[in-house]
């Protein structure tokens, strides 16, 4: 089951489920106190001025808007279209977002709507948000994505299989998916709020990036915690690390519980000083979220006109 | 790639309320001090911040004999209950003058404007509020039913944590009834200034605490003066050997704190991204200017590739720079005396035949500045690895096996701190039994608490500050 470019002592670890999990439990573990720490400390960076509006039309740029409501519509996800082509309809220079993240029965909508405009269209798939089906189940719901024409996929792990320790079983399920999606980018959903301990986060971004995701991302943002800073410190390094062997880069996706302004360039400092500034594009970064959006519109606008404008000068989508 | 270059966040230098001079504390007075007066420097610009003046042998006697005075009349006949009121008082100064205390620090010291204010200030308030806490509860630290106080405290600090020397000496001198005469280093007088001031502010009895800035021999004054009942001194091993002579058959109480090369051990099943985390904050934080500083780091050889090359880019990310700036990592060297010395001894690594990395951080043109340094392939002869080097430097030794890093860490004759780093718990405990050092740390690195006692023993003193241990230092138990 190994990937014939990868370095051998990865490839190795492939080999068999025996192999895999050698390897994943060989990894460096994660001090909580540590990580902790340092994520705190980098959070006190004080970001101004021309680098505050970079971080923030950056950011801008890196959100994939999402909705993921049992009560989503057509009508719902046309809006959140049009909000992704012009965030601030005011300010024409505003960049549109990454992409607009929707559930596989209205990925079709959401590229109708977004059709010409280069933004993506990522959709939840193998029954988001549990996971909790047949593997033909999940295949099924990727290929409504994909044949939707949905340019990017948010999977789910197993993460039953994987907290009793059946990473060969979670590998082949994204081996498998990732095959699924052809030329859709695939992003490979921890769910680090049930994963609880930092070294299954790295466990499992590492056994993600094996199985050849190109995004890992935290959360499906339905689990309490959902993404935070240090969970994200360790799939930044998790890509770094990745990248020293390999030489190939990979993103990282935290989502949920992202809102503000001030959250937001927390965790491009993060990525900017943990992963590195090759990793300060939407190719490689993304935000999942949803109201994020108008707090970084709105510190836009602030940033740009010298004041703060209320809620009602950004549109509720 | 896009570049994310920070704008520059600097906190205003006003909020430092610069005097154009200061002048001593005696008795509850700011005094024109006999002594030539100093100007102090701002190390980030080399521009003179103050003139500052300084004691003499008739100010040291002066200032003794008020805190003799104080301590006699009124500090060690209040009820424990009432000295902690004072102490909780000027806990709650320092916090509410933090902001103003911070920005003056880094301009007197070099410090990164966030270490001064995250660090020293917060921690500087706590030492206060914890000894406040033991003012009234002295008959159950364990140390007899009724313990005294010894009388008069001759305290002597360091530059590297002016403010945080100062509370570690006085809190806890003030919490068991002794009464104080400070010497704050030559080059960092202001915020032991500024602390007078909030003695005034607390309504502290005149006398209880006395400072007197001034150079070595201000020092040596004191230290010599036979109204002083306790020595407390922090700072350089040879001044610390001096002392003990100088106090060698009196009756006065010693305590030192002195120089160190604590080794910082990697095992290979350490966490490695907290392990270089631990390894930057134990030698990078504060320019180096740690006694405790994590400056000798072993790792184990099945490891050390990997360890050096992720240390490497973590170095290379540390920002230097302008030590009011609240993105700033490394501040300015104290004195152009300390980057000579620190330049020195790098010298002479390069000539013992390390390999030098230096990270490639632009450097101002201004201001004694060192960029972070790093030297592998270290051998236990090297000066590099024997010398305290008290800067930004860190020295890369390998190990084959835990009684190898052991016996290398024990190789030194300081012993003030150590760390460990190993996922493996009975390692741990395995290695705090062997190693000499004061302190240990596992998984982390300089994290200080004021409940934690601190100290050395060997050459780097002994005495302990901090926790209930640290109240002996100051009874007569």
């Amino acid at each position: 089951m190994a990937t014939p470019t990868l370095p051998a002592a990865l490839a190795d670890a492939t080999r068999d489920e025996s192999s895999l999990r050698r390897f994943l439990h060989g990894l460096p573990g994660v001090d909580q106190v540590g990580v902790e720490q340092r994520a705190a400390g980098l959070a006190t960076r004080s970001i101004k001025k021309a680098a505050k509006l970079w971080a923030i039309d950056t950011a801008i740029s890196m959100v994939d808007l999402t909705t993921l409501e049992g009560a989503d519509t057509h009508g719902k996800v046309r809006a959140l279209a049009a909000k992704a082509r012009r965030p601030d309809p005011d300010r024409p220079d505003t960049p549109p977002v990454a992409a607009v993240c929707v559930y596989p029965d209205l990925a079709a909508t959401a590229v109708d709507a977004l059709g010409g405009s280069g933004i993506g269209v990522a959709s939840v798939a193998t029954a988001f948000p549990s996971g909790r089906s047949s593997r033909a189940v999940k295949l099924a719901d990727v290929e409504l994505a994909v044949t939707s024409g949905a340019t990017e996929v948010d999977m789910v792990i197993d993460r039953g299989a994987f907290l009793e320790g059946r990473y060969g079983q979670v590998f082949e399920e994204i081996r498998e998916i990732k095959a699924a999606c052809g030329d859709a980018h695939l992003k490979v959903i921890l769910e680090t709020g049930e994963l609880a301990t930092y070294d299954n986060v790295r466990r499992a971004a590492w056994l993600a990036l094996l199985a050849g995701g190109d995004f890992v991302k935290t959360s499906t943002g339905k689990v309490s915690p959902a993404a935070t800073l240090p969970v994200t410190h360790v799939l930044l390094q998790a890509v770094r690390d990745w990248y020293t062997a390999t030489g190939e880069l990979r993103g990282v996706k935290p989502a949920g519980g992202i809102r503000t302004t001030k959250d937001a360039v927390r965790y491009l400092v993060a990525v900017h000083e943990v992963a590195g500034p090759e990793w300060l594009t939407p190719a490689l970064f993304r935000f999942g979220a949803s109201s994020l959006l108008n707090d970084l519109l709105l510190q836009r606008r602030t940033q740009l006109d010298g004041h703060y404008s209320g809620p009602d000068y950004v549109t509720q989508d | 790639m896009t570049m994310w270059e920070y704008a520059p966040a600097p906190e205003s230098r006003d909020i430092a309320n610069l005097k154009a001079a200061y002048r001593p504390f005696v008795n509850g007075e700011f005094v024109d001090g006999g002594g030539e007066p100093l100007k102090t420097l701002n190390p980030a610009t080399e521009e003179v911040l103050a003139e500052v003046g300084t004691a003499n042998a008739s100010d040291v006697d002066a200032a003794v004999k008020a805190a003799r005075r104080a301590y006699e009349r009124t500090w060690s006949a209040l009820p424990g209950s009432e000295r902690a009121k004072y102490l909780f008082r000027i806990a709650r100064l320092i916090q509410e003058r933090a902001r103003e205390l911070a920005v003056l620090e880094t301009l007197d010291n070099g410090k990164p404007v966030k270490e001064s204010r995250d660090a020293d200030i917060p921690t500087a308030a706590a030492h206060f509020f914890y000894h406040a806490g033991w003012a009234d509860k002295l008959s159950y630290a364990g140390l007899g039913p009724d313990p005294r106080p010894l009388g008069v405290a001759g305290q002597v600090i360091p530059w590297n944590f002016p403010l945080l020397m100062l509370a570690w000496k006085i809190a806890p001198a003030l919490a068991t009834g002794n009464t104080v005469v400070l010497k704050p280093a030559e080059t960092t007088p202001l915020t032991a200034l500024v602390f007078a001031e909030i003695c005034q502010q607390a309504d502290l009895p005149p006398g209880v605490v006395n400072i007197l800035p001034g150079a070595g021999d201000v020092g040596a004054e004191l230290v010599r003066h036979p109204g002083v009942d306790k020595v407390a001194f922090t700072g350089s091993t040879e001044v610390g050997k001096q002392i003990q002579r100088a106090v060698a058959g009196t009756p006065k109480r010693l305590t030192l704190e002195l120089g160190g090369k604590a080794a910082n051990v990697v095992f290979d099943d350490a966490p490695l991204d907290q392990a270089v985390d631990g390894i930057v904050n134990g030698i990078f934080f504060n320019q180096g200017h740690v006694c405790c500083a994590g400056s000798r780091l072993l790792a184990q050889e099945s490891v050390v590739d990997e360890l050096l090359a992720k240390l490497r880019y973590r170095v290379s990310t540390l920002r230097l720079g302008d030590p009011l700036d609240k993105n700033t990592d490394i501040g300015a060297i104290n004195s152009a005396e300390q980057l000579g010395k620190i330049r020195e001894l790098v010298e002479s690594g390069d000539n013992e035949g390390a390999h030098r990395w230096t990270s490639p951080c632009p450097v101002p043109e201004r201001g004694f500045f060192f960029a972070p340094t790093v030297f592998s392939g270290v051998q236990q002869s090297m000066r590099i690895a024997r010398e305290e080097i008290f800067g930004p430097v860190l020295s890369v030794l390998t190990f084959r096996t835990p009684e190898e890093a052991v016996a290398k860490a024990n190789n030194t004759p300081y012993g003030l701190s150590a760390g460990v780093w190993t996922e493996k718990g009975s390692r741990i405990l395995w290695m705090a039994n062997r190693l000499r050092a004061g302190v240990v740390w596992a998984n982390t690195f300089n994290r200080f608490d004021p409940a934690a006692p601190f100290g050395g023993y060997r050459e780097s003193g002994f005495g302990r500050e901090g926790g209930r241990t640290g109240l002996e230092a100051y009874l007569d138990a």
